[in-house]
This record gives C-alpha cells, structure tokens and sequence, in this order.
C-alpha cells in the first residue's frame, strides 16, 4: 500500500489505520493534527480509520512562528 | 473614554478585549526566529505577553519526539495561542491551515489570518484575505486580520466580523517603524473592532508611537527575536507599549512653535 506522507512516498506491506501509521512513524506521542486528502481527520478517529492505496496524509505540528516563515503551508510544495 | 489617566495605574482597569476576552497586556509576540526554545520562552516572559502566535507546519517525519516542544515551553495554560497563517499565498491554503490549528489546539478558534501577495515585500493579498476571512467566519473562527494600512480596507474587514484588524506599520520584519502614521490614525478613529499595528516595528519608540497613536495593541516578531539582546528588547517593548498607552490616555499637550517658560516670570532676582 502506498501513502503520500507530508508530500513523500511511504510503502507499506500491509493494510493499517490512521493510528497504525503514527505509530509506525514515530508520532504517536506527538501532538500533531491530521488531513487525509485535505479532509481533517479528528485525534478521536485515528484508530478507526483505515487508509487506502494513494491516500495523502498530512501530519502537521505547532512551532515558533510570527510572520515570514519561509516554509510553504501544507500540502504545498 | 470610560477610562482615565488616573485610573489607569493598574493594566486590569484598561484590558484589551479581543473577541470578549480581557487581557492585561497590549503587546502580542510572535516566537519565530529565536535561537532556541529556552531564549523563546525566556523573551516571551520578559516582554509580558499574554497572547502568542504560533506557526502550523509538517512535522518532520522522524525527528527526535522529545526534541524541546513550543506547546511545552509555552504552555497553553499559561498563554492564548494565535496560530497564524504565516506563509499562505492563497485563501484556500490558509482555511486549510486554521482548521488544521483548531484541530491541533482543540477546538481552538482564535486564529491570525495572513494571506500574502509578494514574496518581496510581503504585503498581503487583500482580495484572497477577504475570502479567506469570510469563509473562516463563516465557519465560526474569531479571525485577526494581518492587513495594509488602508482605511476601507480596514472598514471592511471589521464590518464582516474580524475580531480584530491589524495593519502593518512598514513590511514584515523590516523594522521599518510606522511609515504612514496618517493612514494608521485613520484606521484607529474609524475603528469598531481593536487595531493593532502588526509588522514593522523595529525598536521600542515604533512601538510606543503605535500605541500613542490610539492602536489598541502591537504584535511583533523579528524587533524582539533579531536584537542583540532579544530578552532585553522584549522587556522594552513592554515598557514601550505600556508607556505609550499610558501617553494617549493622558493626551499628549498641543504642539506650539514657539518657546514657552514653564516657571512662573514674576519674583525673578533681575
């Protein structure tokens, strides 16, 4: 199975949940929010949901910001 | 004004409200550009800060987990987090990155709307902002609006329901100071919502000259982060803020060309 991750090509040998892939990332600990084809997928749904072939995943996070941040926003690239 | 130079003396008499909360302090700090996490946090103490602007990005997928997190260092608990949507060239990418905020802090509606329109100058794209605000409102964020200092535009942007309009003073991170006072004058005296100058102070005088000109606050970023010293700076613009407040409550004395003594003439020895 394939997933796009914040823009890159991720295969996996198995079909696995939203959960699965955090975990599997090393971002289960993390507080992260998350769009699966740029629909949010809230933090109580994440072990239900199963991914798909080609899905695009974006796991994003809250860092030190104010204005200029050169880094495009998400799903940009 | 309800409030008097008087009763001024302690910051809890003359909040600033925003969206129907109060908050002590009129100085709102970014927490970009900083060297470390320790030096963010140390700066966002010194300069009093009550609400910060944090940035929503890709997390890079197998970086350290316990590396020092912004969440801990300032925590929410302790400050009113503004997400911003620094970076956003369109309306669609900054919807995009509020809902990912809400969803990351929760259910968090206060976000910092920011749609730019030059990679150079950085002034914002009005008409992408204007659709952005409205499907965010729409939605139910309370948005503060990262504006150019054009009063109609201003208008405008507090007449469809932005909690709070916020024009630049000279473009992002230039330090440039408050270019148009004219212009930001305009937008205060016209104001329905709080103004506060957003981008361009350079030093602590920009900052008071924003407040003494009737804007209800300033956010800043890179006059804090890139001083030499940047917990020192912060505490200045504390101050700054604070002193310039203090100065438009007062009202200033009227401008006079020519000299005139302040100890009384007569009883003098010659």
């Amino acid at each position: 199975m394939k997933i796009i991750l914040n823009g890159q090509e991720k295969n996996f040998a198995t079909p696995m949940t939203l959960a699965r892939l955090l975990q599997e990332m090393g971002l289960g600990e993390r507080r992260i929010a998350i769009e699966v084809n740029r629909e949010i997928i809230p933090r109580s749904q994440h072990g239900a949901f199963e991914l798909k072939d080609n899905d695009r995943v974006e796991v994003v996070f809250a860092i030190g910001g104010g204005s200029r941040q050169m880094a495009v926003a998400p799903g940009r690239r | 004004m309800a409030v008097t130079a008087e009763t001024i003396r302690s910051a809890s008499v003359d909040p600033l409200i925003i969206a129907g909360k109060a908050y002590a302090s009129r100085l709102l700090v970014g927490t970009g550009k900083y060297k470390d996490m320790n030096e963010t946090r140390r700066a966002v103490e010194a300069s009093g800060a009550q609400i910060v602007t944090v940035a929503i990005r890709r997390t890079n997928i197998g970086q350290n987990p316990n590396e020092a997190n912004l969440l801990d260092a300032l925590p929410q608990s302790q400050y009113t987090y503004l997400p911003n949507t620094a970076g956003c060239y369109n309306a669609e990418d900054a919807v995009r990155t509020c809902r990912l905020a809400r969803e990351l802090l929760d259910g968090h509606d206060l976000v910092k709307l920011e749609v730019l329109g030059s990679e150079k100058t950085l002034y914002p794209d009005i008409p992408q902002t204007l659709k952005a605000a409205e499907i965010l409102i729409k939605d139910g964020f309370k948005v503060m609006v990262y504006t150019n200092d054009d009063p109609v535009v201003a208008k405008r942007f507090a007449d469809m329901g932005c909690v709070a309009v916020m024009p630049l003073a000279a473009p992002i991170g230039s330090g440039l100071g408050i270019r148009n006072p004219y212009n930001i004058r305009f937008i205060v005296e016209e104001a329905t919502v709080p103004i506060l100058v957003d981008a361009g102070v350079g030093t602590a005088s920009d900052a008071a000259v924003a407040m003494e000109l009737g804007c209800d606050g300033v956010l800043m970023n890179t006059a804090i982060a890139a001083a030499r010293n940047p917990v020192l700076m912060a505490q200045a613009m504390r101050k700054a803020v604070e002193a310039g407040r203090e100065a438009y409550l007062a009202g200033r004395m009227p401008r006079k060309l020519y000299g005139s003594p302040s100890s009384p003439l007569g009883g003098t020895i010659f």
